[in-house]
């Protein structure tokens, strides 16, 4: 484990510790110190200030090793950092961040020379770090054929890093203003002569979001409590143990119109003032990374990235909640992110941010990691209560909710891992800067995670209440080359498809559940002419009902029954006539179906889980029509209606097809030529693959 | 003394809370869980039998027999399944012979679908052997692959 410098004690007049908890060890970093006046040791903690801020001595290189910057090969890019620095004798600092967010371009490294800005680097893979790095090092060329941007002084030298885009949307500096913008002078001079590249928060990406979350994703070591103490970390909580009562907090956080960002969107502060309300001996707090929605990377992202923020967040919800034990419910398929938080975890013990008696304000808190084992339900709340208690994780009926009887019965408050992220900047900002964050009516960031047939997939943070397009067209980039944008699915297996002539809505909490989607947790997933929307039905009607915990048999049967009418629509009706009478009626039961699991399920799986069937229903009726009427799939992608034909012109009659056919549905004598019995054919397409003259072809 | 019983020797907690802990601790350490491990394990806990099972089986992480020797992980969220990760797993099942529960016909592979790997931004994804790899096609499936397979006939030969 790492030791934090800045918590050392800078002379033997400075004396805290786990054991002698000090309320001014936060404020101290900054102005410190506070206990006694000495030039020597303002200097000292200035002096180790700085150099955390930089991240190391010498040359610094920040190598974006997230889990899709591990895949993309950052880890061997780490590899190779070190062997050309032994190679050369080079003194360099390789630090490993978490994700920038524009994952198209990884792998990002970030370049930090002298009293320069740190530059950063994209595009980079095993395969040309040796060019990259022997352009820089030995040619000294910083302009090269990767540079992507600067990051704004701030990152660098300045307070702290990620003021960058909070500047451009006007927000007020982030955390650590009191700070003392170290050699910013000197360093003017330096900075003028790369004028001339663009800053980060300027490209086409990065201008139009607002980094208030993901401020520090990307930028500061993730695995350093110290990187993280120079961000401006802790501050807030400190503030709040120590400053503020329990009911100011839920105060603050109420009137910044704070929302749980994991897709109900319930008011937070209300949530914490039940659960202070409550009188009990033991409450809970549970962070919930069960981040099932397939679709969606943020609260992974945010996690690997900046965990510090979520376990800052959790203490100050446990501090106004009254809670003494938090969880963190994280799901197992997350490696990085269990390490980091691991990691995160024990630091903040030894330095007693977690633990007993924090910062000398007799609050006791700590953190357990649960692992998930894979259930989608199980990001419900009442579900993950009694998965963390050992059991199945089935859903139970609400009320009592989980602030009032919760775990092993006594209040427990629930917290998505992006809406606990939001609370540090509240208590520091004020609730005024979070509600100026949004567009209109609604308040603070919201972070997506963009993928699917997009330009530019990653992790955007934008004001909540802009308009969908902005984010798909200006920030995503557009539809890829040669294709035009369909639909964008937004919010997982509850929300819906959006088609692309209403992408001019606010995202926000009302107007999605309007055109019959929802915000969920921040999966935008953009889909062109090539997606088949009943296809995209029929794919989450497959997942929730393998995702079904069976506990209400509206959500078990009734999804399995949608699903199986949904199959229907997508083969071909093959033999007698009741097969086609049966998807023409399917398709009248559908909508009714939708509804009843809509109005009588238990949990919030079953009542949204008719969602993608209904909004896809409603905006692409068109296609189903094709399906059922013509039986045939306008995108080519449902399987059960390709059609395939065996160029009679082109057969050899090798038998390849027919060895290799699941079905039986190719005919034909060795050296004569093949047929295709249409029938029988599944539409695998395997006997395109093994044909050695390509005579299989799928018919238009 | 079965590694079960090593693993409770480890482990002093026996609160039901524990139970889902102690069945991811026997996955990681044997590769599945066995039946014998749930009837040890619900002894221990002091639950029926039934109850390990149910909570066992509930979960989609654990698994019930032995694995192939190299796991594969093909992902089904959205972003892949838009991009195609059905064709990719289609081609796996077609290039590997796998038979109904994932095995390859040889043994050394085993192919599972997961829900979302959470790397989205990549599809379509899978993870092999605990590294991640994204932006598939299957003529990048099938490199992969082979350069498995001779890392595997690097370390026969090794060993002889």
């Amino acid at each position: 484990m790492k030791r934090s410098l800045l918590l050392e004690p800078c002379c033997t007049r400075c004396t805290h510790s786990p054991g002698t908890p000090c309320a001014d060890l936060i404020a101290c970093l900054a102005q410190g110190p506070i206990c006694h006046d000495d030039p020597r040791c303002s200097s000292l903690r200035a002096e180790r200030l700085a150099l955390v801020r930089r991240g190391g001595q010498g040359t610094v290189l920040f190598v974006g090793a997230g889990t899709c910057g591990r895949a993309n090969g950052a880890l061997h890019i780490v590899e190779a950092i070190d062997s050309f620095a032994r190679e050369r004798a080079l003194a360099l600092d390789v630090v490993e961040v978490g994700c920038l967010g524009y994952c198209q371009r990884e792998v990002f490294v970030d370049v930090q020379l002298g009293d320069g800005p740190r530059l950063s680097y994209c595009d980079l893979r095993p395969d040309n770090i040796r060019e990259f790095l022997e352009t820089v090092f030995d040619r000294g060329e910083l302009r090269n054929r990767f540079l992507f941007g600067r990051h704004e002084e701030a990152a660098s030298t300045g307070p702290v890093a990620g003021d960058v885009a909070g500047d451009v949307a006007g927000a007020a500096p982030v955390a650590g203003d009191a700070c003392p913008a170290a050699s910013a002078t000197g360093a003017a001079a330096v900075y003028d002569a790369f004028a001339d590249i663009p800053l980060l928060a300027e490209t086409p990406f990065f201008r139009r979001q607002t980094r208030v979350v993901l401020a520090n994703c990307g930028l500061v070591d993730p695995s350093s409590l110290d990187a993280a103490l120079a961000a401006g970390g802790f501050a807030a909580a400190a503030r709040a143990l120590t400053a503020l009562t329990p009911e100011e907090v839920c105060d603050l956080v109420s009137t910044s119109g704070l929302r749980g960002r994991g897709g109900a969107g319930f008011p937070t502060g209300e949530k914490w003032k039940i659960a202070l309300r409550t009188p009990a001996a033991q409450k809970f707090l549970i962070c919930n990374a069960d981040e099932g929605d397939p679709g969606a990377f943020m609260d992974r992202a945010i996690l690997e990235g900046d965990p510090f923020r979520v376990i800052e967040g959790m203490l100050i919800a446990a501090y106004a909640t009254g809670a003494s034990k938090g969880y963190i419910y994280c799901r197992a398929e997350y490696p990085l992110a269990l390490a980091r938080l691991k990691e995160a975890i024990a630091q903040c013990r030894a330095a007693g941010l977690l633990g007993r008696n924090i910062l000398g304000s007799l609050v006791d808190f700590d953190i357990t990691i649960k692992q998930g084992a894979g259930a989608f339900v199980c990001g419900e709340e009442t579900a993950i209560l009694a998965s963390i208690e050992g059991g199945r994780g089935m859903p139970r009926p609400r009320p009592p909710y989980p602030a009032v009887a919760g775990l092993h019965g006594k209040p427990t408050v629930l917290n998505n891992v992006e809406t606990l992220a939001n609370v540090p900047g509240i208590l520091h900002h004020g609730p005024e800067w979070f509600r100026g964050l949004g567009l209109g009516e609604a308040a603070g960031t919201k972070v997506f995670a963009l993928s699917g047939q997009v330009r530019n997939t990653g992790l955007v943070e934008v004001p909540v209440g802009i308009p969908l397009r902005e984010v798909v067209y200006d920030i995503g980039g557009g539809p890829v080359e040669g294709h035009c944008i369909k639909a964008v699915q937004i919010g997982g297996p509850s929300g819906g498809c959006v088609p692309d002539a209403l992408l001019d809505v606010p995202i926000d909490y009302g107007t999605l559940q309007q055109l019959g989607a929802m915000m969920g947790s921040g999966g935008l997933v953009v889909m062109d002419e090539r997606s088949c929307m009943v296809d995209v039905a029929k794919y989450f009607m497959d997942f929730i009902r393998s995702e079904s915990c069976g506990k209400c048999t509206p959500c078990r049967e009734g999804t399995t029954r949608m699903y199986e009418i949904l199959s229907a629509v997508t083969e071909r009706p093959v033999g007698d006539e009741l097969r086609r009478l049966e998807r023409f009626r399917g398709i009248l039961h559908l909508e009714e179906l939708a509804e009843t699991i809509r109005d009588t399920s238990l949990c919030g799986l079953g009542r949204s889980a008719a969602n993608p069937v209904l909004s896809t229903l409603r905006y692409f009726r068109d296609e189903y029509e094709a399906h059922i009427i013509e039986d045939r799939c306008p995108a080519g992608v449902c399987q059960g209606l390709r059609e395939y034909a065996i160029d009679p012109a082109l057969c050899i009659g090798c038998g390849f097809c027919l060895d290799t056919c699941p079905s039986m549905a190719i005919v034909g004598k060795r050296r004569k030529l093949h047929y295709i019995i249409v029938d029988r054919c599944l539409g695998c397409g395997a006997c395109t693959e093994v044909c050695p003259k390509q005579a299989i072809t799928a018919v238009a | 003394m079965s590694s079960v019983q090593e693993l409770l020797a480890e482990q002093s907690d026996r609160s039901p809370e524990q139970l889902i802990p102690l069945l991811q601790e026997i996955q990681r350490r044997e590769g599945y869980v066995s039946p014998a491990a749930m009837v040890e394990l619900a002894g221990a806990l002091e639950m029926p039998v039934a109850r390990v099972y149910g909570v066992a089986t509930f979960y989609n992480q654990f698994r019930f027999a032995p694995l192939g020797k190299h796991l594969i992980e093909v992902c089904r969220g959205t972003a892949c399944h838009v991009k195609q990760s059905l064709t990719l797993l289609q081609h796996l099942q077609r290039k590997l012979k796998l038979r109904p529960d994932g095995n390859s016909a040889d043994g050394r592979f085993t192919v599972l679908t997961v829900a979302c790997l959470g790397t989205c931004s990549i599809a379509p994804a899978i993870k092999l052997d605990g590294e991640f790899y994204g932006e598939l096609t299957a003529e990048r499936l099938d490199a992969l692959l082979e350069a498995v397979a001779r890392a595997d006939e690097d370390a026969e030969v090794g060993e002889l």
